[in-house]
């Protein structure tokens, strides 16, 4: 079990408040991501759920026991840190080994559960080497197995990946999922990349400034952003923002349409503009679009021939104009 | 021609090092090689450096006038037992300070360091009279009190930078393992901080074995260790050189073999966290 509630928790470090009063609640088994841009106060967040950092005020309940006073180790939860933290004079079966080993199971248990998780993670053949004999991604996987094997009610991920280039961030990052599969315990997750949030999240918690600006699954932020925030920071090229008169004609302040929402054609549309910068990927491309209205952004599937000083003509899918008022909500 | 200038370089700064090196040894080296001399040659003018009637007469004299190794084990058991009281201290403050600064913790560091600017002989009189009303005078107790309380600074304050290299998150991750504080220092941070521990171990058994000024005045015979052994050959009823040399030698020998053989560890703790 793993349902954790916070009841408008707050977070002061001397006389700065970073997280004003806060509601949420994580069910168990969930998969949820805490997203936003550096600062927003989702580690500061995780870490309070840990026990790392006290609350100011307010209450943390874990499976409807309270935990605000609970000291880390009480709580049940493990957690990965973004600089893995492994210890550096343990072998990687001392390393997993330690949270058991502090809860004082006996030798064989420790043992057994050790040879399981390093088996389940591909640990096996380190399982004497030290840390730093390690790559990057066994760290992470040595990191997890210390975190699997206490079976905690919820895993806390601090930014666990990105200290991984490129290629293995992928491979762990279905990795990770696959293990959420696998054990369906609750995994709460911090990151600022919003790629990562998008494709593990059951359900998406976006931050700014300590404030929850949205709660949803995925598909639902993307789809349905509550703010201009959201709608600025979830999906990737960002969304383009038209203020003024043609936004006034949807009955908006501002309107907002993403990249892959504008039809590019060389012939006609409803706006026209020159183009600047082109990215052509072969499965797709992106176009930086000199428009009335600014610079837009733009994707088209497959190539689309358009070169510097080219014109085109874009046309909005209306269907997926966002509409916000002039406080910056969406307009339903 | 680059290649040649830094080679005459490299040769001025080697001849320059090696001078310093000299310098600072001389002294050292002349006291051994006077430990070696008769009296008469020890006084002789011009000195003679090598070659001179080499005789251990000295030893054998200073061996029979005075136990040394009686002096000895109170040298080894000042210099240990203050090294170790003053770690089992230092490592739980050096760990609060570093991992639980509170805006006074630089201000305290600062006024710890503060008490080793201030002359020793300042405090004398007040400790003395402490020492006496307590029955402390001439025991290996106070002195390895006053031995750890002297250095207790020093070895909070290598602690304190070495502990200060060890990144918190390792430390997070104990306490999310279950660690209580005491198996996460156990456990985690002391094995972490071998390394440093160990120099700063090295550094103050040297400091309380080579303490002059508290060991001569809180001394008299019982607890008096090898410093106390040597002054006790710089006698005012005559000049003995080469008795002098000889006890110093036999004096500074131990730690010198001791320095020799941890040198490397000593640099590094000297050194450690300058260049990462």
């Amino acid at each position: 079990m793993g349902r954790i509630t916070l009841d408008q928790i707050t977070k002061s470090f001397g006389e700065a408040q970073v997280i004003p009063p806060l509601d949420l609640t994580i069910e168990d088994g969930e998969f949820v991501v805490f997203v936003g841009p550096s600062g927003c106060g989702k580690s500061t967040l995780l870490r309070l759920i840990a026990g790392l950092e006290d609350v100011t005020s307010g209450e943390i309940r874990i499976d409807g026991k309270p935990a605000t006073d609970l000291p880390p180790a009480k709580r049940g939860l493990a957690m990965v840190f973004q600089s893995y933290a492994l210890y550096p004079h343990m072998s990687v079966r001392k390393n997993i080994a330690f949270p058991l080993k502090m809860a004082k199971l006996p030798q064989e248990e420790i043992n057994r559960k050790v040879e399981n998780a390093a088996q389940v993670l591909n640990l096996s053949p380190y399982i004497d080497k030290r840390p730093g004999q390690l790559s990057g991604g066994q760290r992470q996987r040595v990191a997890i197995g210390r975190a699997i094997v206490r079976e905690p009610a919820a895993f806390l991920f601090d930014e666990p990946l990105s200290n991984l280039d490129a290629a293995l961030r992928v491979n762990m990052r279905a990795e990770i999922s696959e293990l959420h599969q696998q054990l369906s315990t609750t995994m709460i997750y911090v990151t600022h990349d919003q790629v990562e949030a998008m494709t593990m999240a059951d359900k998406i918690v976006v931050l700014q400034a300590g404030v929850i600006e949205q709660v949803g699954s995925p598909l639902d932020l993307y789809n349905h952003p509550r703010n201009l925030f959201v709608a600025g920071f979830i999906g990737s090229p960002k969304m383009n923002f038209i203020t003024g008169p043609e936004a006034a004609k949807h009955g908006a302040h501002t309107i907002g349409i993403r990249p892959e929402h504008l039809r590019t054609s060389k012939e006609s549309g409803e706006w026209t503009g020159r183009v600047g910068l082109g990215e052509h990927l072969g499965s797709d491309t992106f176009l930086r679009v000199e428009t009335e209205f600014g610079e837009m952004t733009v994707r088209t599937i497959g190539d689309f021939d358009a070169r510097h000083g080219d014109t085109v003509y874009l046309t909005p899918d209306p269907a997926r104009i966002h509409r916000f008022d002039e406080s910056g909500l969406s307009i339903r | 021609m680059a290649r040649a200038s830094s080679t005459s370089r490299k040769l001025t700064v080697t001849v320059f090092a090696w001078l310093v090196g000299l310098t600072l040894f001389f002294p050292v080296l002349w006291t051994v090689l006077t430990s070696f001399k008769t009296e008469a040659e020890a006084i002789a003018d011009p000195p003679s450096l090598l070659f001179f009637n080499w005789t251990l007469e000295n030893y054998v004299v200073v061996q029979e006038r005075s136990n040394y190794f009686r002096y000895f084990w109170n040298s080894v058991l000042i210099s240990v037992g203050s090294t170790v009281i003053g770690l089992i201290i230092a490592v739980p403050a050096a760990w609060a300070m570093a991992f639980v600064p509170s805006p006074r913790t630089r201000g305290i560091l600062m006024w710890m360091l503060s008490t080793k600017m201030l002359p020793p002989v300042g405090v004398l009189i007040p400790i003395y009279l402490i020492f006496r009303d307590m029955n402390l005078l001439d025991t290996r107790t106070g002195l390895i009190i006053v031995m750890m309380l002297i250095n207790l600074p020093i070895i909070v304050w290598m602690l304190y930078t070495y502990f200060k290299e060890i990144p918190g998150e390792i430390l997070e991750a104990a306490r999310m393992d279950g660690a209580q504080l005491r198996n996460e220092i156990i456990h985690v941070l002391t094995p972490m901080a071998i390394p440093g521990i160990a120099s700063t171990m090295l550094l103050n058994v040297i400091l309380a074995w080579n303490e002059a000024f508290w060991t001569l005045n809180l001394t008299a015979a019982k607890a008096a260790p090898l410093t106390a052994f040597i002054a006790s050959y710089s006698s005012p009823e005559g000049l003995f050189y080469a008795k002098l040399s000889a006890a110093s030698t036999m004096a500074i020998a131990p730690i010198l073999i001791l320095g020799w053989f941890s040198q490397k560890q000593l640099v590094r703790g000297l050194t450690f966290g300058a260049v990462k």
